[in-house]
């Protein structure tokens, strides 16, 4: 027995476990269940419901489990008539106050309170006094309340102050008259705030969107994977009759730990819209017709055919970067057929003239687990709280655990950890990153790496770019991030050039946030002009997103996404569009644009609806099944695809399921390595276009078709509307009126 | 005896005789349906209703117990937020045809909203009548409320 460990015994086995480590912790270990309503295992011990108390041997009364440290000898037991006795007690308590409503409460039959009330509670109340009421209080579009359920367990209060950094929701009053709230009147707003709905043990914080549409024993659990960013968030979609009714996190520790953001929770309620587009349509003479799948998918060979019939380089393929890897790969083996190359997933890019040097798929550099390790992180050009709410979660833990974290932006977004800001505006970022990777040269003691010695001469280095590159310095793990806004700059070749000699300098990983729920699965299918499967380079480059569109194609490949809203220079895109022969549309929706600017639209399935693979950030695969039935004659985008495929007369395209397509595919990428050390040579320009911010920072909720249309989600204060949200506790004085009301 | 014997005498005839003179003075059991019913038990699990409080408003919560532990899977529910901001059912469909009249969904409401009434006389006479909506299970509830109720009171004390 090392000095570290103690022995103890529950119930009469005998445990080993950590000095210092709570008695719940050990149990829970052990598999010995001890009941619990404030204790949670990512939230800090607050012991104020007494549901865990244990009986310890010479402890003169029970003991909380959750904030008793084990000592050597203990003698502990869970099931003891005193340790029974006490829990009875305690929950006997509980129930005074908690109304017996639970038919109506959407918490029922999910309730931890109802399962230990039935283990631990009477059969009758002796209570006959009043009991309590509470009023409610508005947190927004997302959380609902029914604070009179409140057992006062404290979980949401610690979950804002520990987890997202703000304290939203806090305690008031005492003894029988605490009530959860607000303070001010304002709802929940943080992007991770959908949290507290798990963790309320009882049914006092509920999802809003899903309030009485359905009941937790009837519906069917279906793992899924986060469709609207690169994280790839574990989760299980809850289906009813076949349609995704509410999405709930699934625990995976190097992931998303037991969270989820607000956006892959509440993205589903945009699923079931109007506008799902539910049969192929076909426009003949500018007139619409609904076709059925054969005659559909015939004129889209037959269009496609035609498209190149002259050269292959007159189409053009753009493609969502969160659409699966199987449907990625069907589209280049289709493209590969049709003899082009144009084909494309980076539609909010406009720097391509380094896109040689890109690693053969974008990835953090580092695991997601292994981003709260890291000691000195430089974020440049990231909303990333908003880009990618759960790794700013795992920075934040960086920074709580003593690393230092800067930010390089051109306007400073809140964060609710310890960090530093250095202001790059848009026309100077390129200047500020080399200013700093100079003066981590000169700190360092290096000379100037030669691709920026000609920037040297111009550049000035002040303490702002000294303390930044300090923040890398001398660190053994330390990670540069190119954000969203980074890599949509249109000096993006520029930026990550200086990025990466600042790399180089200092010996920190460079690492991308990709874009999309699948930005890296896209770049290892090969859905790019310049690169193959794997990232092999090619001979013959295509023309990449804006090229397509600024030099306009006769034929148009759109998949999955919506050209005004999810290219850059939307506009210009839907004119380019307009002046096509064809362009076929595979979306899930139908909009007014998409009639006016396609000539052939094909129904395909949401993320929901759909088999597939994502490679998420650190490059994990992760497959999944459909949830949800689809839409009307909606099908599964893979499943079009493969059809249109062997129309084609695409070689071995005979699948008979996703699984066979990911093995196709799989078999093709190879062991294509994360790997971001940046080979180029290229020497960045200090000036040049610029575009404006909103261009470039795309509003949390705005990001893709599905969490767009979700209703609950464009209520938030970071939903449609003002875009750019730098304070996260709302604007206007309506927000902070305090209530008269006590 | 012997055989013969008692063919000649038509003993059996005259026994058999016996029992009918006796029935024609013993009382009837059998009555004139449908102009004579029989009683029935305050618990007799007849066609469904739902029914309403005295101030009209809906009793049922769209708890989904009683399509819970409906065993012949014949109820389907709907619910959403009612215009009150409660909860309400937005369907309430019963499958006569599936329904075994089990009374486990009368047993498991917490509300006394869906109750089953001793009407046992309905047929139908095309498909899809055989679905109980929710409108024509109100209409059932609002038309027999006073006999529902009633039942409902004479049980009582034997829960």
């Amino acid at each position: 027995m090392s000095d570290d460990t103690v022995k103890i015994e529950v119930n009469g086995v005998p445990l080993e476990a950590r000095k210092g480590q709570m008695l719940i912790e050990v149990t829970d270990a052990a598999d010995i269940y001890v009941p619990r309503f404030c204790y949670h295992s990512k939230l800090s011990v607050a012991a104020n419901c007494r549901m865990c108390l244990v009986e310890v041997e010479k402890a003169p009364k029970p003991l909380p489990a959750c904030a008793t440290p084990v000592t050597d000898g203990m003698k502990v037991f869970t099931r003891s008539q005193r340790a029974i006795s006490a829990q009875k007690a305690t929950m006997e308590f509980l129930l005074i106050n908690h109304p017996l409503d639970c038919p109506i409460c959407d918490q029922g039959g999910e309730c931890e309170l109802q399962d230990l009330a039935l283990g631990f509670g009477r059969g009758v109340s002796r209570y006959t006094e009043k009991k309590r009421v509470v009023k409610d209080q508005n947190l927004g579009p997302l959380v609902s309340t029914d604070m009179t359920r409140c057992i006062h367990c404290t979980r949401c209060v610690r979950f804002g102050a520990e987890i997202q950094g703000i304290q939203e929701l806090g305690t008031i009053g005492r003894t029988e008259n605490v009530v959860i709230s607000t303070y001010v009147e304002r709802g929940v707003q943080h992007e991770l705030s959908g949290n507290i709905i798990d963790l309320c043990p009882v049914g006092a914080l509920n999802n809003k969107p899903y309030r009485y549409s359905a009941r937790a024993w009837e519906m069917r659990s279906k793992p899924m994977i986060g469709a609207h960013d690169s994280v790839g968030s574990n989760m299980y979609g809850h289906v009813l009759r076949g349609r995704l009714k509410r999405v709930v996190p699934r625990d995976n520790e190097q992931i998303n730990e037991t969270w989820l953001s607000d956006r892959d929770r509440f993205s589903c309620h945009g699923i079931y819209t109007d506008d799902r587009l539910v049969t192929p349509m076909v426009k003949v003479d500018q007139e619409w017709a609904e076709v059925g799948w054969q005659e559909a998918l015939e004129t889209a060979a037959e269009a496609l055919r035609q498209s190149v019939a002259d050269e292959g380089d007159a189409l053009g393929m753009l493609v969502s970067p969160s659409s699966t890897l199987e449907e990625m790969y069907l589209l280049r083996r289709i493209a590969e057929r049709l003899g082009t190359r144009n084909v494309d997933h980076r539609l909010r890019r406009r720097d391509f003239r380094d896109q040689a040097a890109d690693p053969a798929f974008p990835s953090l550099g580092v695991g997601i687990e292994q981003l709260q390790l890291q000691q000195g992180v430089l974020v440049v050009g990231s909303n990333l709280r908003m880009e990618v709410p759960l790794l700013a979660h795992r920075v934040r833990l960086a920074a709580l655990d003593r690393a230092e974290v800067t930010f390089v932006n051109p306007i400073e977004y809140e964060y609710h950890f310890p960090h530093a800001y250095v202001d790059a505006p848009l026309d100077r970022s390129v200047r500020v990153l080399t200013a700093i990777a100079i003066a981590a040269a000169e700190e360092a003691g290096q000379s100037v790496p030669d691709a920026l010695r000609d920037a040297a001469a111009e550049v000035d280095v002040d303490a702002a770019h000294r303390a930044a590159a300090k923040t890398l310095l001398g660190k053994e793990r330390a990670l540069i991030l190119l954000g969203h806004i980074a890599q949509r700059h249109p000096q993006f070749s520029d930026l990550r050039a200086a990025a990466a000699a600042l790399a180089a300098i200092t010996g920190a990983r460079l690492g991308y946030v990709p874009e999309g729920a699948n930005g890296a699965g896209a770049a290892l299918a090969g859905l790019l002009p310049h690169r193959m499967a794997g990232g092999r380079p090619v001979d013959d480059e295509g023309l990449d997103v804006q090229r397509m569109i600024s030099s306009p194609r006769h034929a148009y490949v759109l998949y999955n996404l919506e050209p005004k809203d999810d290219i850059a220079n939307g506009e210009r895109a839907e004119q380019a569009l307009k002046s096509a022969d064809a362009v076929i549309c595979f979306t899930p929706y139908v909009t007014q644009e998409l009639l006016d600017s396609c000539t052939l639209l094909l129904p395909i399935g949401t993320f929901a609806e759909t088999q597939g693979t994502y490679v998420n950030a650190e490059g994990r695969r992760q497959s999944f099944g459909a949830a949800a039935d689809p839409v009307g004659e909606a099908r599964p985008g893979w499943r079009v695809l493969r059809v249109l495929a062997n129309l084609l007369g695409v070689e071995r395209s005979e699948y008979r399921s996703a699984g066979e397509v990911l093995d196709a595919v799989t078999a093709e990428i190879g062991d294509a390595q994360p790997d971001n050390v940046y080979r180029g040579l290229f020497e960045p320009a200090l000036d040049g276009e610029q575009v404006p911010l909103e261009e470039l920072d795309v509003p949390i909720y705005s990001v893709d078709a599905v969490v767009r249309r979700s209703l609950p989600l464009q209520m938030t204060v970071f939903g449609s509307g003002e875009g750019v949200d730098t304070a996260a506790s709302g604007t206007g004085e309506e927000t902070f009126r305090l209530t008269s009301a006590g | 005896m012997l055989y013969p014997l008692k063919t000649f005498l038509m003993t059996e005839l005259v026994q058999g005789l016996r029992l009918t003179l006796k029935n024609l003075f013993v009382r009837k059991v059998t009555i004139k349906y449908p102009e004579e019913k029989t009683p029935k038990s305050p618990r007799f699990r007849g066609l469904h209703a739902l029914r309403r409080y005295p101030n009209g408003q809906e009793r049922c919560i769209a708890c989904k117990l009683c399509e819970a532990v409906c065993p012949a899977l014949a109820i389907t529910i709907e619910s959403d937020v009612g215009p009150d901001g409660t909860r309400r059912t937005s369907r309430y469909d019963i499958d006569l045809f599936k329904c075994i009249y089990c009374g486990f969904c009368e047993e498991a409401c917490p509300v006394d909203a869906i109750v089953e009434t001793d009407i046992h006389e309905f047929h139908m006479e095309t498909r899809g009548e055989n679905i109980m909506s929710k409108d024509k299970l109100l209409a059932v509830g609002d038309k027999y409320e006073k006999t529902i109720a009633a039942e409902k009171a004479a049980d009582a004390a034997y829960r």
